[in-house]
């Protein structure tokens, strides 16, 4: 990236800029959501939009997420491309039914007729000390069903350039952002004009072990990378992106390469992503592995409310360094 | 807090002989260290274990005979060890079943293979004989033919890595038989793996063997009371290490028979050439199939104690493919002992140049008429496989018969 211009922003800017190209681009997108419109957006993404684009393309909603979500699907299924915002990851428990049972099957239910290009955008993860209740990892949960398609925007670039694929998809889109990342500041080439939606990226390549993660690990995982790099240590970072379908080739070709793997993510770690790379790992490389694959994941608990507590709970840089190590240097 | 059982040192392996603790209760050990001695049906094993920590109490007594997978001692982690935790408390696990069960197991197992034995309550086994390889290891060292039982793991818990399989490719060098395969013309195909090469080489001299050599039989049975008898008097002297085994009578009294009758201690090689020096090939199977027929020299000139030394040396040398050459190519007849399963006789195939392969079954208990007397007698059956071209069935029975004596008369040995 040294080489070329790139632009420098917050990961709030980075999706506020996102939405604009979207909502530019084509006047069947629109945005609705709690407090995006007069207010600006919970998290002051969507600031200055109303003003640009008005009431019926910002929308304002009640605060009654099976309701609002129910109606973007509708919307959809209409011919409109909407964006439907829930605040946070949290509240999308009360709209899971309209997701799961409307949005994932019409199609099928149609027999092929009824697309549903929604994109469903909500911020995950932990905010600042938010506690138990608003600090939820449901990437697992989405990506579990059959129907959607879930992305994570793990870096700048991806929280930049994501929404307008996943708004030209033709069926629907889980978006998540991350709260924790918002007033981060980072790098995206200036002349980048778009990402796709079905690969995972290796963001740093390496040949000693393959970290697989994202949304907020992968700057974690980047920062431990860089840290081993100093120790001697080759670490590969895959950020998986595209949480269902999961982009299985690049992971294979990854710890094919490296022989080992650890799996990093914020998601309790029962029953999650990393589970099922694991897995997948296991199953498609299972004879190029050279130690166990490990994982490092969301303590299972209820997320605390004191930060030091919080900070505890989810996998840090440091623990990624000492695990990688510990692993190769075994072998 | 690891704990460690009784290890299983083969898939025929029932139940092992504690024979000596080499630690005791807070003695630090380390990966590697060999913390007990195991008898078993193949000798006196040295167990290792692969865990680092503090020894907690020892579970067996010397001599305990007890089936695999029980609980012999606990490995501890220092602060386990501060605490003063008390181990083993599991009373069901601290007491090993009866000897008389396992004997009954053994027996039953040995006798009834038709019908299944009843199940009898033992603790579960745990796979210790299992390589804890990981599955780029275990692949690379299939691709590569390298004995992977042989290589020592530097991963957690003692897993066996890449970098130890590719470090093992550089030490471990190339089988016998394809060193000292002495058919030119077979030489193995290059993209062949070593299992698949030795397996070649192995099915050229066999052929060639089958092809060229008219072969003839012999056999004949000894009571083994007497040499048994000798061997238990004589191992009561020694310590444990130090214990002859069978073999080495059957190794030396072949050697001295060989005194008596050096026709069969020949090469043909255009006509029969006697051999001045004996040397024995014994025949060592390996854990990945084939086998190799190391020279013990000399064997004539040896004692049995030196003897024992050079197949403790010689076997697992053999099995790691760890040969000198002279041990590869200067035998002078073959020794092969299969006593270890139930077979009682084998025809062998003769190894060329040499021109006799004598064959020994496992001792088994049968009735044996001796001064118009029948009675129950340890009785082992002594095969030769003999070059016609070389010697006559008058020749080969001179032999068995001058082994015979000597087995019956293991003190002159």
């Amino acid at each position: 990236m040294n080489d070329k211009q790139t632009i420098k922003l917050t990961y709030r800017e980075a999706l506020k800029q996102g939405m604009l190209d979207a909502l530019r681009n084509d006047d069947r997108v629109f945005l609705m959501g709690e407090d995006v419109g007069s207010y600006g957006g919970a998290f002051a993404v969507s600031k200055g939009f109303l003003k640009e684009f008005g009431p019926d393309r910002i929308m304002d909603v009640p605060l009654s997420e099976s309701g609002f979500t129910g109606a973007g699907i509708g919307a959809a299924l209409g011919g409109m491309r909407p964006i439907v915002e829930i605040m946070t990851v949290n509240f999308s428990l009360l709209a899971f039914d309209q997701i799961a049972n409307n949005a994932a099957t019409l199609l099928h239910m149609s027999g092929g007729q009824l697309s549903v290009p929604v994109v469903i955008r909500m911020s995950c993860g932990t905010g600042r000390q938010l506690a138990a209740q608003h600090s939820h990892s449901w990437e697992p949960l989405f990506a579990h069903i059959p129907g959607l398609k879930v992305i994570s925007a793990g870096t700048h670039e991806d929280a930049r350039m994501m929404l307008q694929p996943a708004i030209d998809d033709p069926d629907p889109v889980i978006l998540f952002e991350y709260t924790a990342m918002l007033n981060m500041e980072g790098e995206i080439p200036a002349d980048i004009q778009s990402v796709d939606i079905s690969k995972a990226r290796v963001r740093r390549e390496g040949s000693d072990i393959s970290i697989i993660t994202y949304g907020s690990g992968v700057y974690k995982a980047l920062g431990a990378a860089a840290e081993l790099a100093e120790a001697g240590i080759a670490a590969e970072v895959v950020d998986l992106r595209v949480l269902r379908p999961l982009d299985t080739a690049t992971i294979v070709a990854s710890v094919s390469k490296t022989h080992r793997a650890i799996i990093v993510e914020d998601a309790w770690q029962s029953v999650s992503i990393s589970s099922e790379v694991s897995a997948r790992i296991m199953e498609k490389c299972f004879y190029d592995l050279d130690a166990p694959v490990e994982r490092l994941c969301g303590i299972e608990v209820p997320m605390p409310y004191p930060k030091h507590l919080e900070e505890a709970s989810l996998p840090q840089k440091d623990q990624i360094v000492a695990l990688v190590k510990k692993i190769v240097n075994y072998g | 807090m690891v704990e460690y059982r009784m290890p299983s040192l083969g898939a025929d392996m029932e139940a092992g002989f504690l024979r000596e603790w080499r630690v005791k209760p807070g003695d630090h050990i380390n990966r590697g260290d060999i913390i007990a001695e195991v008898e078993t049906q193949k000798g006196i094993i040295e167990i290792e274990v692969f865990d680092e920590g503090i020894i907690g109490e020892l579970l067996l007594k010397i001599d305990d005979k007890v089936p695999v997978g029980t609980l012999m001692t606990h490995i501890l982690t220092e602060s386990e060890a501060k605490t003063g935790m008390k181990v083993g408390e599991k009373e069901e696990e601290k007491v090993p079943p009866k000897e008389a069960e396992i004997e009954e197991k053994e027996a039953k197992v040995a006798g009834e293979a038709a019908t299944p034995p009843p199940a009898i309550p033992t603790p579960p086994p745990i796979p210790v004989h299992r390589i804890r390889a990981s599955p780029l290891a275990k692949r690379i060292a299939a691709e590569r033919g390298i004995d992977i039982s042989l290589i020592k793991g530097s991963g957690p818990e003692g897993a066996i890595t890449r970098k130890d399989v590719e470090e093992a490719v550089t030490t471990q060098p190339r089988p016998l038989s394809e060193q000292a395969s002495y058919d030119a013309a077979q030489q193995p195909t290059p993209e062949k793996s070593t299992t698949d090469t030795m397996r070649m080489a192995i099915a050229a001299a066999v052929s060639r063997s089958n092809r060229e050599i008219p072969h003839y039989y012999l056999q004949t049975k000894v009571d083994m009371s007497l040499a048994l008898a000798w061997l238990t008097d004589t191992n009561k002297q020694r310590s444990v290490k130090d214990r002859l085994l069978p073999v080495v009578l059957y190794v030396k009294a072949t050697a001295r028979a060989l005194e008596e009758v050096p026709d069969m201690n020949a090469w043909w090689d255009n006509g029969l050439q006697r051999k001045k020096d004996i040397h024995i090939g014994f025949v060592v199977s390996l854990r990945t199939g084939g086998i190799i027929a190391p020279a013990i020299h000399d064997a004539n000139k040896k004692s049995t104690d030196e003897l024992m030394k050079d197949l403790s040396d010689l076997i697992p040398r053999a099995r790691a493919m760890r040969l000198r050459s002279s041990e590869l190519v200067d035998s002078t007849i073959t020794v092969t002992s299969l006593g270890d399963n139930t077979v009682e006789t084998m025809f062998g195939v003769i190894y060329p140049p040499q021109v006799a392969l004598v064959g020994f079954g496992g001792i088994k208990e049968e009735p044996w008429a001796e001064n118009g007397m029948v009675g129950a007698k340890p009785v082992l059956t002594i095969s030769l496989s003999a070059d016609h071209r070389a010697t006559d069935g008058s020749t080969g029975s001179r032999f068995l018969t001058e082994l015979k004596k000597y087995l019956n008369q293991p003190e002159l040995l």
